[in-house]
């Protein structure tokens, strides 16, 4: 049960007491209560908790993540992580990178916004979403106008973009994976690879 | 992996050779140690290092980084010569019985067929008889002087347990601990199962180094069985999930094959696919290839696939050459690339000879990085002095950084090293600016598509063409798109009697519903059965375990078809019974296969067939001899790293392996053994995940900076005391970092001389929270192993000398 007694409404309780002993004034009903205002409450009682799977090795160690809605943007953030008990695999426990994932997520060097280096620029700057998205499709439409071969010497149909290169990653879901074969490749890239052999 | 983490709790030996599992992999080896403890398994590794695994073992060889199929012939040999196999299961479930042709040889280090000029051979010779029927010729009593088993007897027999040594510089007893450990498991009633990581995959000769283990494994009848296999731990947390999915050079989804520039219609290509068995009564499983093929199709371009157009096949792009990753950024250098997408990957840290890879990025017109943190190749053209030293402003390139939600914000299906797909909730809202993935490629997708609707261009057609009937285009859901995976039924199926067996948009139960004619979809034929009309199995959280030999069936969706173990009729006898009641797993109950797991065999096919285990193969068995399938050679071969401190000891002309590609002019960027006497190795540390983690502050805390472990002999011979910086030369780059002189690293005897090692952590760079460093791969060459062009990582050569310490 979560003990939803406050502090402050429990010294008024007592207050309606005071005409007793000390001892009386609490009552013997409102030890646990007293004793429950002394303790910081549970935060996982506030939570919001999903099964999840580290995001590290291909052990893939069930993980239960707890979310909260963050004061500051009212979006739900994450506030603790444990391994998942009821996983076959990894029984609830955590590795030192597993155990340290909150910390990836809350990581210093997090991209918060699309960021843009001019050709020769020192920095990045920060623009829109719909800048880069732009920009880029543009930069890729350009290519695959000037570079795109639809059929080869012999005349066999072969439709594809040589200059165009894609890494795709990892430790995407399934379903990342799939979406970025059919873009990629629905574009007629050739150059696709991700860290499985490398 | 064939077999399963919760598995290896049923081993009797555990072999862990080219991992460190405790180190890397620590949730995971608790199954090592659960096998110990419960079943008095034995534990012996084999590494350059005394690692934290060798720490927990009950045996420990060490071996010289990039000599492990010398080492792994040793055992064969060992087995072959004093008949320690298990013969029943060799003489069956293997090719050990067939017969080679006439024009197949070996002499000199080379098979028949070299071509010196092309570094590459004609494998033609590499197959076997074929009879007058039609099938391949065998002798089953194995004695027929061309059959495999005795061709590999002849074959193996120069590794010797001196030859080892010389070779490998293991200590002879320390070697024939490791083969009477390994022959103990020959009979059906013990198991033994191997673990390895990228200690195997990252060398020259990579693919032969797990052949190796896997010959080991047949041998000894360890394939298919409760505690057996050959099991590879893997990196990343969903590595297998997406080499299913096939984002690789020349691959489509369920390992089926991109087209390529000779196979210009749809019939060319499945033509040279045809699978027919070698021998009676086979499943022969690829024969169904055109099946998977069609519904592919169907998926990637829905209705505008039709018979009529062989389905699309014309709008996919034909492969002229493979580009795998050390080919990219190769044409990259020459100028050759305009754009590159990134995608949760930092190759300018994790590709090999990072000089050239700076050079080559600093040729691209443009680059994306896509991921939820910043990477050092979003930062390639940014001086960090020493660690990455750059001129900022001749550089042209734009660069374009995308904020990515990371894994707890989105979700979806992950499959880990078990093959087991396993999705994952969203927890959180996405932080900061971030996006999915998903819907940062469809957004892109989608804008290009109408840039080719509203302004034309080159060759629209492929792009107008794909399917994109998301509910929400510009935010496809995972659960739709697992669907998609999955496949459904287009039109009503029916069965041969012409009873439906499937309605019209049904979901697709298994891929054996799937049809060649354009009547099923489906683009991932492997994973069919995860989002069955059940429903979404990977969601699936039951962690029961009926049979109580670790078996959690109703636990996520094992791909193939919920098989938790390979190849698993191979744990009974050609009919049918358990080779031992101590390893019985799936057997034939005289009506039809059962026990723990999905039988991995036609569930009523009598043994009296006599089709073999292995339903994937034409011949029904497994391959001893590899026949053309692999591209130096049917049998493992030693040959040294391209950078060895030795010449090849066996066959002292052969620089490296011989058909492993070296890209034009760059035999001159190897180094050799005069120069830089001392050999390199590259590894984890279980507080950091490869180059993700030294941006994350906790991890950056507990290990925080590079460093260079070494022997006590090395030191003192150089001159170098506990924590001095010390540079790291290899002839193409320098690193430096502080030395780590330990015990777990001791000079070994090889060919008659001693032989010294550093150690390399391979997760440091210049962005982060970590001390910078230059990147470990600045060290390492561009070579890759000859058949998945998989880096050279674990052996190369460095020379190391103290530096002065700059002055507090």
């Amino acid at each position: 049960m979560n003990m939803d007694i406050s502090r402050r409404r429990f010294l008024q309780g007592a207050g309606a007491g005071v005409a007793g002993t000390a001892l009386g004034a609490f009552g013997f009903g409102g030890v646990e209560a007293a004793y429950a205002a002394t303790v910081k409450e549970f935060r996982l009682f506030r939570t919001t908790e999903a099964r999840s799977t580290c995001p590290y090795c291909a052990v893939a160690c069930g993980m239960m993540v707890f979310s909260a809605p963050s004061a500051e943007t009212g979006r739900m953030e994450v506030v603790h992580i444990e391994g998942d008990v009821d996983n076959p695999v990894n029984r609830g426990t955590l590795c030192p990178k597993g155990a340290g994932a909150l910390d990836y997520i809350r990581s210093p060097q997090r991209v918060k916004v699309p960021m843009y280096r001019k050709a020769g620029a020192d920095a990045f700057e920060e623009v829109s979403w719909d800048f880069a998205m732009e920009r880029i499709a543009q930069l890729m439409k350009e290519d695959r106008d000037a570079n795109f071969i639809e059929t080869n010497a012999d005349g066999v149909t072969v439709n594809r973009w040589p200059t165009m290169g894609f890494l795709s990653g990892s430790s995407c879901t399934n379903e990342t994976g799939w979406i970025t074969w059919k873009v990629a490749r629905g574009l007629g890239m050739l150059q696709i690879e991700n860290q499985a052999r490398i | 992996m064939t077999n399963n983490w919760t598995d290896i709790q049923n081993a009797d030996i555990v072999l862990v050779m080219g991992g460190n599992a405790a180190e890397a992999h620590p949730c995971g080896f608790k199954w090592v140690t659960e096998a110990k403890s419960e079943r008095g398994a034995k534990l012996m590794v084999v590494d350059p290092r005394f690692t934290r695994t060798a720490a927990v073992s009950d045996h420990y060889a060490p071996i010289r980084s990039g000599s492990d199929i010398a080492f792994l012939s040793g055992v064969i040999n060992y087995l072959l010569s004093n008949d320690a196999i298990h013969t029943e299961y060799v003489r069956n479930y293997t090719n050990a019985a067939y017969i080679v042709g006439e024009g197949y040889g070996f002499s000199e280090g080379l098979f028949t067929g070299y071509e010196e000029d092309r570094r590459a051979y004609d494998r033609s010779s590499w197959e076997y008889e074929i009879g007058e029927d039609g099938f391949a010729k065998r002798d089953m009593t194995l004695q027929h002087p061309r059959c495999v088993y005795q061709l590999m007897k002849a074959h193996f027999a120069a590794y010797t347990p001196e030859m080892v040594q010389r070779i490998s510089g293991t200590p002879e007893d320390k070697f024939l601990k490791v083969a009477e450990w390994v022959a103990s498991t020959a009979n059906g009633e013990r198991s033994m199962t191997i673990m390895y990581a990228l200690g195997w995959t990252q060398h020259s000769h990579g693919a032969q180094n797990i052949r190796s283990a896997a010959m080991i494994q047949l041998l000894c009848g360890n394939i298919g069985v409760p505690g057996g296999g050959i099991n590879a731990l893997r990196g990343h947390s969903n590595v297998q999930g997406i080499t299913d999915i096939g984002t690789l050079t020349a691959s489509l989804p369920g390992y089926l094959a991109m087209p390529t520039d000779a196979e210009p219609t749809l019939d060319s290509h499945l033509a040279k696919r045809a699978f027919t068995p070698l021998q009676e009564n086979q499943v022969s499983y690829w024969q169904n290839y055109n099946k998977f093929y069609v519904s592919f199709l169907k998926g990637m371009y829905g209705r505008n696939a039709t018979a009529d157009n062989q389905f699309g096949y014309d709008w996919l792009p034909k492969l002229d050459t493979t580009y795998d990753a050390l080919k990219m950024f190769d044409v990259m250098h020459k100028g050759q690339t305009t754009g590159l997408l990134c995608q949760g990957f930092n190759p300018l840290m994790s590709i090999a000879y990072s000089g050239k890879s700076v050079a080559a990025l600093a040729k691209l017109k443009f680059l994306v990085s896509m991921d939820p943190i910043e990477t050092d190749t979003a930062y390639f053209w940014q001086n960090h002095g020493e660690f990455n030293d750059v001129d900022t402003a001749s550089i042209q390139t734009e660069v374009f950084m995308l904020p990515v939600t990371s894994f707890v914000e989105e979700e979806g299906s992950l499959t880990n090293s078990s093959r087991n797909i396993q999705w994952k909730w969203r927890a959180a809202d996405p932080y900061f600016e971030s996006r999915r993935d998903t819907d940062i490629l469809a957004d892109l997708f989608l804008r290009l598509r109408k840039l080719y609707d509203d302004e034309g261009g080159t060759a629209p057609g492929p792009i107008q063409a794909i399917d994109w009937s998301y509910a929400d285009p510009m935010a496809p859901a995972a659960e739709e798109i697992l669907r998609e995976l999955n496949g459904r039924a287009l039109t009503d199926l029916r069965d041969a009697e012409g009873k439906v067996v499937r309605r019209a948009g049904e979901q697709l139960a298994g891929f054996g519903e799937m049809r060649a004619d354009g009547s099923t979809d489906g683009v991932q034929w492997i994973y069919t059965g995860v989002y069955s009309p059940e429903g979404n199995l990977s969601q699936r959280r039951d962690n029961s375990d009926p049979s109580g030999k670790n078996v959690y069936g109703s636990w996520g969706f094992c791909w193939p078809a919920n098989r938790r173990i390979l190849y698993n009729r191979a744990s009974a006898d050609p009919d049918g019974k358990p080779w031992s009641e101590e390893k019985a797993y799936v057997f034939w109950d005289g009506q039809r296969w059962g026990g723990a797991d999905v039988p991995d065999f036609p569930p009523t096919s009598n043994p009296s067939l006599r089709t073999g285990p292995f339903i994937m193969t034409p011949e029904g068995t497994s391959r001893l001899f590899a026949r053309g399938f692999m591209a130096e050679g049917p049998f493992p071969v030693h040959y040294e790293p391209f950078e060895a401190p030795v010449l090849n000891p066996m066959f002292p002309a052969i620089r490296g392996n011989p058909a492993a590609r070296v890209f034009d002019n760059d035999m001159e960027i190897f180094g050799d053994a005069e120069e830089f006497p001392i050999v390199a190795t590259t590894y984890r540390l279980t507080e950091h995940f490869h180059y993700w983690t030294k941006s994350v502050r906790y991890n950056a805390v507990v290990q925080p900076e590079f460093f260079v472990e070494m022997s006590h002999a090395l030191a003192e011979e150089r001159g170098i005391s506990p924590g001095q910086m010390v540079s790291v030369r290899s002839h193409r780059g320098e690193v430096k970092g502080r030395a780590m002189i330990t015990k777990r690293l001791q000079p070994l005897q090889v060919d008659g001389r001693t032989l010294h090692y550093v150690g390399l952590p391979l997760h440091f760079g210049f962005v982060g929270q970590a001390r910078k460093a230059s990147p470990v791969n600045s060290l390492t060459p561009p070579v890759g192993d000859a058949n998945a062009q998989t880096p050279e990582f674990k052996a190369f050569l460095v020379d190391v000398t103290p530096l002065a310490d700059p002055v507090a």
